[in-house]
């Protein structure tokens, strides 16, 4: 029996190590709202493809590292073909068009997931299952800690190359101003793809990581992560990569702490409540000094 | 015309007053992701007055419908301060709110869901929204309508032309939240059972989509999305009996009709919002299609009056 502190400290572990995986998603979400204004809504099912491609590898015999490899891939394929057919297509019109494409993406693939593989909750066979550390007396999991240590290193990759490389110095003219960063002569066509590589990759990470976790997948398993998320941008502040994740990881705490002091009813109103307010009062995020749609990213 | 074709034009009749729902604000620039939150809030009033209050359910829709229409003019204050991506979550949050909110409410059977006491069939829910249509297309025959087309287009330059756009924007948001509400409540007294957990996110997604894929331009618009997106779903319905008429032994993964019939239509969409992102009803298209009718008609009266002559 573990003392009251201790259960404390043990539920707060537990929260980020939920909250890496929102942190995850939140940084998808971040980089296409930041970089072209898009909310894209084919996400949730990115990351549902992780997540599932993961369990039928893993059925089929491969090894891990092979299966985690090939869901990253068909993620990031995923989220490039949601750039080819649906935001290339419609640059300069309105601008709610490609996230009614993006809306029809996660309804087609939801859908053709349940084709194939059934709408029932499947088990995944994770390695990982019973594999943890224990430190100072709090259980740890080990894909757990690989995913927040994954997390915070994708997230500084990524600062990296938006800050390092001529790639980036696009990505953030794009941000500033996509009409005269394509007068100034940024490569549009060859830069926006990169920034769904990365948001799919982070996805489709994200569901990896669910996946090997807590080891229940389904063809609807997106929705609900990408819904937080969506709440873990928005608190970090939309286009901060590092807001992203610390939002990530505040959700995934409060809502451990709050499922275990209040019941999970009241948790969604608690959330969608504080997004509400952070939406009319700070509409810039807890984190994000700066004034609106400037310094984004 | 047997239960089943009823029941569609039910649904499609509902579906149309919804639509308008998403339609005025879109019209006026705005997009609302909560019209859901608005029709769970709209069914539950009318249901838990028509139960308790002993009032016929004709007037007790429009109660509920009141309803979703005051929380809507309470919040547009604040949340009209927002804009674009950043208001459509806010709809969002909102949404997701009423409907979590109304799943703690013990009073309407929180999870369990709510029985609701009367019915309405097509006869009466068919002139409701005959009704909707002709108060929006008159709304967008007067400066009203001209107004809002103003402010999607250019919210700034109309604000400089002398558009009170802030108030228009909250009318819009206000009587959309109105008619989402409205059709919240034909809903729960067509199918006497509502749960919080069918006004989800997805149900305020489809709306969306029965407006975009409709066209925002038109008054037309919301009727062909909502009619597309009411038929078309059941047009793939027995696919797997008609694949089975080609093939002796259907495929396992050819019997998931219903998943199928779902995948088509996403793909669909993806490919139609390639080719014609406006929408299929523009201005152009309404009176491209006036123009056919008229031409239709006068070669009817045309064959008939030169039939009539020697």
């Amino acid at each position: 029996m573990k003392s009251e502190p201790m259960l404390l400290a043990q539920q707060f572990v537990n929260g980020l190590m939920l909250g890496s995986i929102y942190a995850l998603v939140a940084v998808a979400f971040t980089l296409t709202i930041g970089v072209l204004n898009f909310l894209n809504f084919s996400i949730p099912g990115i990351f549902m493809l992780g997540g599932m491609f993961t369990w039928i590898f893993l059925k089929s015999g491969l090894p891990l590292g092979l299966v985690v490899l090939l869901a990253l891939v068909i993620g990031a394929a995923a989220s490039l073909l949601v750039e080819r057919s649906s935001y290339r297509q419609m640059m300069g019109s309105d601008h709610f068009i490609p996230l009614v494409s993006s809306m029809g993406f996660l309804i087609l693939y939801e859908n053709l997931v349940l084709i194939f593989w059934g709408s029932d909750i499947q088990v995944v066979n994770s390695p990982f299952r019973d594999v943890s550390v224990t430190v100072f007396g709090l259980i740890i999991s080990i894909p757990q800690l690989a995913g927040l240590a994954l997390a915070v290193t994708m997230a500084y990759v990524l600062t990296r190359i938006l800050y390092g490389t001529s790639t980036g110095r696009g990505l953030r003219a794009i941000a500033e101003n996509p009409d005269s960063a394509i007068m100034l002569g940024v490569h549009v066509f060859r830069i926006v793809p990169v920034v769904f590589l990365f948001s799919g990759l982070f996805t489709a990470l994200a569901g990896v990581i669910f996946a090997l976790n807590y080891t229940q997948v389904h063809p609807f398993m997106g929705e609900e992560v990408a819904l937080k998320g969506i709440s873990a941008m928005v608190i970090g502040g939309m286009g901060s990569v590092w807001g992203a994740i610390v939002g990530g990881l505040l959700i995934g705490v409060a809502e451990i702490l709050s499922i275990s002091s209040f019941g999970s009813d009241f948790v969604d109103i608690a959330v969608y409540g504080l997004l509400l307010v952070i939406l009319v009062i700070r509409p810039e995020g807890l984190f994000g000094g700066s004034a609106l749609g400037r310094e984004r990213l | 015309m047997t239960s089943y074709q009823t029941g569609l034009l039910v649904i499609l009749s509902i579906n149309i007053v919804i639509a308008y729902g998403a339609y005025l604000p879109i019209a006026a620039g705005q997009m609302n992701l909560g019209i859901a939150g608005f029709m769970a809030l709209g069914a539950y009033a009318s249901a838990y007055v028509a139960n308790n209050a002993g009032l016929p359910p004709i007037v007790t829709i429009f109660i509920g419908a009141g309803f979703a229409g005051l929380l809507a003019l309470i919040v547009a204050v604040p949340i009209l301060r927002t804009r674009g991506i950043y208001l459509a979550l806010a709809t969002f949050a909102l949404g997701q709110i009423v409907a979590a909110a109304i799943l703690n409410v013990e009073l309407v059977g929180a999870a369990e869901g709510y029985s609701v006491l009367d019915h309405f069939g097509l006869a009466t829910i068919a002139p409701i929204t005959i009704a909707t249509i002709a108060v929006v297309a008159y709304l967008n025959r007067t400066r009203f309508g001209l107004n809002l087309t103003a402010i999607s287009q250019d919210e700034l330059l109309a604000n400089l032309f002398g558009v009170r756009t802030r108030r228009l924007q909250i009318a819009a948001f206000t009587l959309g939240a109105f008619f989402a509400g409205l059709g919240g409540a034909l809903h729960a007294h067509y199918y006497n059972y509502i749960r919080p957990q069918d006004f989800n996110i997805l149900l305020s997604i489809y709306i969306i989509l029965f407006v975009l894929l409709g066209g925002t331009r038109s008054v037309l618009g919301p009727i062909v999305g909502a009619a597309i997106f009411t038929f078309l779903p059941e047009i793939f319905r027995d696919l797997d009996k008609k694949f089975s008429a080609f093939f002796d032994q259907v495929p396992d993964w050819l019997g998931q009709a219903s998943a199928w019939r779902f995948a088509i239509f996403a793909a669909l969409i993806i490919v139609f919002m390639m080719l014609r992102p406006q929408g299929i009803m523009t201005r152009g298209a309404t009176r491209a299609a006036a123009r056919w009718v008229a031409w239709c008609v006068r070669r009817l009266g045309f064959a008939r009056s030169s039939g009539a002559r020697p």
